[in-house]
């Protein structure tokens, strides 16, 4: 499993990166896994307010639909539309796969999430 | 090991009904017009209809063989085990058929008078009589056609009766281990759902309760017995942690076979429940359904009841009033899946309240039987004692590159419908088996060989279980694409062959 250094990690298995005032959102290699074969992901619109911790999309795969749980509040700036037609590009490259991009409301947020070295651990301990 | 249920399967291999179809083949004949012949044209206009499209052209004997040979790949719990946890897969009694096929209920029409209805709405007061008895509850609606739409009802109910108090509230709490309807049945009562997770043993963690329980919970809705197996042993506190703050107790009653004549939600505060007729009643099941969902109340929610509602008249007689200023309103068309409801009654009376006691016992017995004799074989995740169904985990053969829905392939090969594969989710490679009090010890030995085989071949053949089913018509099938890239129309010209 890889998990960049560079990126923030979720208990819900999201990561965040930081771009400036913007937080980029997909989820992590553990989850991927899990998951198994993508099949859907369904994102919200562009101007949409997320909350920190609370869901903004879902995750569909053939053998569950999981909620998507957002790593920092804000807007939606951007989401990743090529994944309507090709999500099995988030079990090839979950870290390429982005799925929003988040307007970031207080950039502090993102150091209540876990460095990749303690999300590594975290997931490991689940198996 | 000896393997002693068939692995063979009837093996034809049969197209598609338009592939059968050749030009100018037909299976009818009508008798000669012997009235004024219509021009089609001029009494439909532009609807009239020349060419009927792709539609088959056969032979009557192609048709009975296509149909019957169809029939022959079928697996119910007619012709075998059928382990889906969650699901209470158990058998129909045929008793049930003859109640419910009697001339004068198999013919009765909604629209028919009172009058000449007193038999039906007869054994819809005695059924729901003893719905209220089982599950100790003060009322209850026969009319839900399905068990979520008996949780929709019961929601619904618990929205009427805290706004008839001045505040619907927010949200609705649910455990990470309940049937997926469950959200989905809050949001769609207009809720937000918000999750509660379980502790060590598989049950609710009552710390994360009290923290989350406030003036904006409505209600809380668990599943007793959880989709673990597991009883929520805390239920009484759970009732009064949330009773405290005004909230109410939903409790998914489709695991109430592990319930029955043993313990009743009503003496243990939970304010509504549906019930499976078609689980724990033993009413037809799937493709064999129709469902239904009576949904069972405390008192102060029995003003919100679906209307109508069966009373008595001062001259004994049964009627339906509908004037009842607070009730939700209708949630089905006339009064439920009735034929459904006769069917339920039949088996209650034929079990009488001993034998339907002795069945929670034999369906728990049987899980248990299979949880000891498998132990070892498969993890379990959560070593709380087991009621109806038990959980175990592919961790043992996951090593071996081995995941459930391939020990599950493999179990075709036996001659058995899968287990539950992959739920409940917080059980990682989750294998979930509810054998139900129908199978005997002979034919849960026959699936215990089959998983205890099956488990050695992860060992010693992976590539054998990897690759499985290897008895049945097709194998491994492409359910990533269909998921992905579904086609959902067949079409001639995808078939070059057929078109020939």
């Amino acid at each position: 499993m890889n998990y960049p250094s560079e990126l923030k990690y979720t208990k819900d298995d999201e990561w965040l990166k930081i771009e400036g005032d913007t937080g980029v959102v997909g989820i992590t290699d553990y989850a991927q896994n899990a998951l198994g074969d993508i099949v859907f992901v369904e994102l919200p619109k562009v101007g949409a307010e997320i909350t920190a911790g609370k869901p903004f999309g879902t995750v569909e795969s053939v053998k569950a639909v999981s909620e998507l749980f957002a790593p920092a509040s804000g807007t939606v700036a951007a989401i990743n539309e090529e994944l309507a037609n090709t999500p099995e590009k988030v079990n090839q490259d979950p870290y390429g796969a982005w799925m929003i991009k988040i307007k970031l409301k207080d950039k502090g947020e993102a150091g209540k999430l876990m460095s990749s070295a303690d999300y590594e651990k975290y997931a490991a301990e689940r198996g | 090991m000896s393997i002693r249920k068939a692995t063979t399967h009837v093996n034809q291999n049969e197209g598609l009904i338009f592939e059968k179809s050749s030009p100018g083949k037909y299976a009818w004949k009508l008798p000669e017009l012997d009235v004024p012949e219509v021009d089609p044209a001029k009494a439909l206009g532009t609807a009239a209809r020349s060419d009927l499209g792709n539609m088959p052209e056969v032979s009557e004997i192609e048709i009975i063989r296509h149909f019957t040979r169809l029939s022959t790949w079928n697996y119910g719990v007619d012709t075998g085990l059928y382990p889906l946890g969650s699901c209470t897969m158990k058998y129909n009694p045929r008793v049930n058929e003859v109640a419910s096929r009697m001339e004068g209920l198999a013919g009765a029409h909604p629209y028919q008078p009172e009058k000449i209805s007193q038999g039906g709405l007869l054994i819809m007061k005695v059924l729901s009589k003893c719905l209220i008895e089982i599950t100790g509850m003060d009322a209850v609606t026969l009319q839900p056609a399905a068990g979520a739409h008996g949780e929709l009802t019961g929601i619904l109910l618990i929205r009427a009766y805290l706004e008839s108090k001045g505040n619907p509230r927010q949200k609705i709490l649910i455990p990470d281990s309940a049937h997926g309807t469950n959200p989905a049945t809050a949001a769609i009562a207009g809720y937000a759902v918000e999750n509660l997770k379980s502790n060590a043993a598989g049950m609710v963690d009552i710390p994360s309760l009290i923290a989350q329980t406030n003036e904006d919970v409505a209600a809380l809705m668990i599943t007793n017995p959880n989709t673990l197996g597991v009883f929520e042993r805390e239920i009484a506190k759970i009732a009064e942690i949330l009773h405290a703050k005004g909230a109410l107790l939903y409790m998914d009653g489709a695991n109430m076979n592990a319930l029955v004549g043993k313990a009743r939600p009503g003496d243990r505060g939970v304010d509504v429940m549906h019930m499976n007729l078609h689980k724990t009643f033993s009413t037809p099941h799937g493709g064999g359904g129709p469902g239904s969902g009576p949904v069972v109340c405390r008192q102060i929610l029995e003003p919100f009841l679906p209307v109508p509602v069966i009373v008595s008249k001062p001259n004994g007689a049964l009627a339906f009033d509908y004037d009842r200023p607070q009730s939700i309103g209708r949630v089905r068309a006339f009064y439920g899946n009735f034929g459904m409801l006769v069917r339920a009654l039949a088996y209650i009376m034929a079990n009488g309240p001993d034998g339907l006691r002795q069945t929670t016992e034999d369906a728990v017995l049987n899980a248990n039987y299979i949880r000891k004799k498998l132990e070892g074989c498969y993890e379990l995740p959560y070593a709380t004692p087991t009621m109806h169904e038990v959980v175990f985990s592919d961790h043992l053969q996951t090593k071996n590159g081995i995941k459930t829905g391939d020990i599950a392939k493999r179990l075709i090969d036996y001659g058995f419908h899968p287990y539950t594969v992959s739920f409940p989710l917080i059980v990682h490679g989750a294998l979930m088996i509810e054998p139900t009090e129908s199978e005997s010890k002979e034919e849960l030995d026959l699936f215990i060989d089959a998983m205890r085989s099956i488990a050695e071949e992860c060992e010693k053949d992976p590539k054998l279980v990897l690759e499985a089913p290897h008895t049945t018509r097709v194998s491994r099938l492409d359910e990533v694409t269909a998921a992905r890239k579904p086609i959902l129309r067949w079409k001639p010209q995808q078939q070059p062959a057929a078109a020939d």
